[in-house]
């Protein structure tokens, strides 16, 4: 994984809440057996409407959606990350998360920073009056910095530190193998294994 | 020191802690489908790892598959596509896999329960939000993504952050013609899509005891909607009574050892919950979604709400969204909305007691000439024991097409899909727009209520069919 330090992108402002994963990508773009192409998938539904806010020329090429509350509940499909990040993304800011989603936007290299509803309503005005404008995004000192104004924000410490490394999660774990092989040599013996049954 | 039921399961899969670091936990049982794994498999190719325990794995094929015929292959090049690689993986990697049309095939969260796999204690994941259902006989169950799957396999281990607990007591019996459905449905309603995030829910109280195995599981599969990490109920006699015997359960003295363990299995008298929540089952009905999220719900009985009655900025924005997207009027009685199709099956209300509720209803009626009604078991096994029961029979002569076992209409990954403006009544559990099919409206429904809307042709509980 690619690692994240402070990321600085203009921003697209998506005025809805409860973004479910079903509408970042509809389940007829998961039939796909790749970690890769699946941009055009991104908002499908709402992108064949007229002047949807992605489509809006002033705010090509921005890196960071900015989204009211519980974007990506729903279905844990990982494939909205990877659609979101073929998009360009960098950052979703927002309310709140789907727990599941979170997770997996973690995984890969995606950043979700959670604001207060004041703070994402004021980024969508700026977005919206002055397209232009750029946001900082900065996880070493954990805060966003848009013109004048700075606004913490937390991420767990273990996540950060992932993420500001860049750090392969199987990697880390295979080195706790033998703690692994220590915890099997215990187990409870009734527990079900799935290609022997039980005489 | 006191604990909940949740924080037993945790603490007892611990493999490793450490300050700073999410415990690392042991995973008892990886349930796997075709949609969220290929690239998990490819990830361990690319690495030259291996599966460390095949034999806690299992894979079923399940989103893709159509249901109107078997053995064939599949139509769609693309979903045949991502089958085939399941069926090549499974064959490198030494994970056993129920294909299409086999005896044991059916949707994953329908399987694990079926095959005795799916016990008390068990740490269970899935690439598969809905993997809370197996919450229901005590075991800590949740979704995860895809790199996650990828980890789990790898590794038998998950990384996970500490969850918060939330209980859910239903007192009191529950009145009849209210299920585990309209429970679910009520529950997200007062909660909401985000009410439960970081929580596991356990689910507790007199309703909740009473409610089948088959009803627990509905009940917990919700859980997912409401945001929570996962959702349980603490096994008792009920939960032994279904799993003894199954494949997988086990047997003679492991069994008695087992039970013994599972009888520690409860929230300890003094352990406190982060949250509680408490509904009276007396001021439970049918309940019916009418908007985009699961929480979006009213007893059958009520009205679409007003937007302008709605007080929260963003829950009224959210619901004018909804009202247009549906097609719906502010103030319109549920039981005159009018739909065209009814969908019966998926992970919440495929299985066996389901088909039954819903074959209880059509019995001796026709469904409406305007609606075209799917009744898709949720396993080849549930198909095979609801036909020796003659359902197939009530549901073809009523008028209603009679499937094979996937997850089909619910998620629209097969041929089985809402065209665009079509409405449903539909037992799955997501109403998001185009879930069913672009431009599909969804309103989640009971199997019984799914069954008596067939029949009126708008929505309606079995009573309103009497008289």
């Amino acid at each position: 994984m690619e690692p994240f330090t402070t990321h600085t992108g203009r921003m697209v402002p998506l005025r809805y809440s409860n973004v479910d994963t079903d509408q970042i990508i509809p389940a007829v773009y998961l039939k796909r057996v790749t970690r890769t192409g699946f941009a055009d998938g991104l908002f499908s539904a709402w992108r064949s409407q007229p002047d949807f806010v992605l489509d809006r020329p002033q705010h090509a090429g921005a890196t960071v959606l900015v989204a009211g509350p519980d974007f990506g509940t729903g279905s844990s499909r990982e494939h909205a990350v990877w659609a979101l990040q073929d998009h360009g993304f960098r950052v979703v800011v927002a309310p709140r998360f789907g727990d599941i989603f979170r997770g997996n936007a973690h995984k890969g290299g995606l950043l979700t920073v959670e604001a207060e509803q004041e703070v994402v309503e004021s980024l969508w005005e700026l977005a919206e009056s002055d397209p232009g404008a750029e946001l900082t995004v900065d996880l070493e000192a954990c805060e966003l910095r848009v013109g004048e104004r700075t606004v913490p924000f937390t991420v767990d410490g273990h996540t950060r530190w992932r993420l500001l490394e860049g750090l392969d999660d199987i990697s880390l774990t295979l080195g706790h193998a033998d703690a692994v092989a220590a915890y099997e040599a215990g187990r409870h013996p009734w527990l079900p294994r799935t290609v022997e049954v039980p005489g | 020191m006191p604990r909940t039921l949740a924080q037993k399961v945790w603490d007892e899969h611990v493999v490793r802690s450490a300050e700073g670091e999410p415990d690392l936990l042991y995973i008892d049982l990886h349930l796997v489908h075709e949609v969220t794994s290929p690239q998990a498999f490819d990830g361990l190719r690319l690495a030259g790892r291996r599966v460390r325990r095949p034999d806690l794995t299992i894979a079923t094929e399940d989103h893709n598959v159509p249901t109107d015929l078997l053995g064939g292959p599949i139509a769609d090049p693309v979903s045949r596509e991502q089958v085939e690689t399941l069926r090549k993986n499974c064959a490198e990697f030494g994970v056993p896999l129920h294909r299409m049309g086999a005896e044991q095939q059916g949707i994953v969260h329908v399987i694990g329960p079926q095959l005795g796999l799916t016990q008390p204690g068990l740490t269970i994941v899935c690439g598969d939000s809905h993997t809370s259902t197996h919450g229901a006989f005590g075991a800590l169950a949740w979704g995860i993504g895809t790199s996650q799957v990828e980890h789990v396999l790898a590794s038998q281990t998950l990384a996970q952050e500490p969850f918060k607990t939330m209980g859910i007591t239903v007192d009191g019996p529950l009145p009849e013609g209210v299920t585990a459905k309209d429970v679910a449905l009520a529950v997200i309603a007062r909660i909401g899509t985000g009410g439960g995030r970081g929580h596991v829910l356990e689910y507790r109280g007199e309703a909740v005891r009473s409610l089948t195995m088959e009803g627990r599981m509905t009940l917990c599969n919700m859980s997912i909607e409401a945001g929570a990490r996962a959702g349980m109920v603490a096994p008792d006699a009920t939960t032994y009574a279904y799993l003894q015997g199954r494949p997988h359960a086990p047997a003679g003295r492991l069994w008695d050892d087992a039970v013994a363990h599972w009888e520690s299995l409860r929230t300890d008298e003094g352990a406190t919950f982060d949250r509680e929540v408490r509904l009276d089952s007396a001021s439970l009905a049918p309940f019916v979604t009418w908007g985009t999220n699961p929480a979006q719900g009213a007893p059958l009985t009520g009205s679409v709400p007003r937007p302008s009655e709605i007080e929260d900025p963003v829950d009224r924005q959210a619901a004018e969204r909804a009202l247009a997207y549906m097609d719906l009027a502010p103030g319109t009685a549920l039981r005159d909305v009018a739909v065209d199709t009814v969908f019966v099956g998926s992970c919440t209300n495929g299985r066996i007691e389901d088909l039954r509720a819903a074959a209880g209803v059509l019995g001796g009626r026709r469904v409406s000439d305007r609606v075209r009604m799917l009744v898709v078991p949720g396993s080849m096994a549930v198909k095979a024991q609801a036909e020796a029961e003659g359902l197939d029979r009530v549901f073809t002569e009523a008028g209603a097409e009679w499937r094979s076992a996937g997850c089909s209409m619910c998620l629209g990954m097969n041929p089985d899909q809402l065209g665009r403006g079509e409405r449903s009544a539909s037992t799955s559990n997501r109403n998001f727009e185009g879930r069913q099919g672009p431009g599909g409206r969804t309103h989640l429904v009971s199997p019984a209520v799914a069954a008596a809307t067939a029949v009126s042709g708008r929505l309606a509980a079995p009573t309103d069919l009497e008289g």
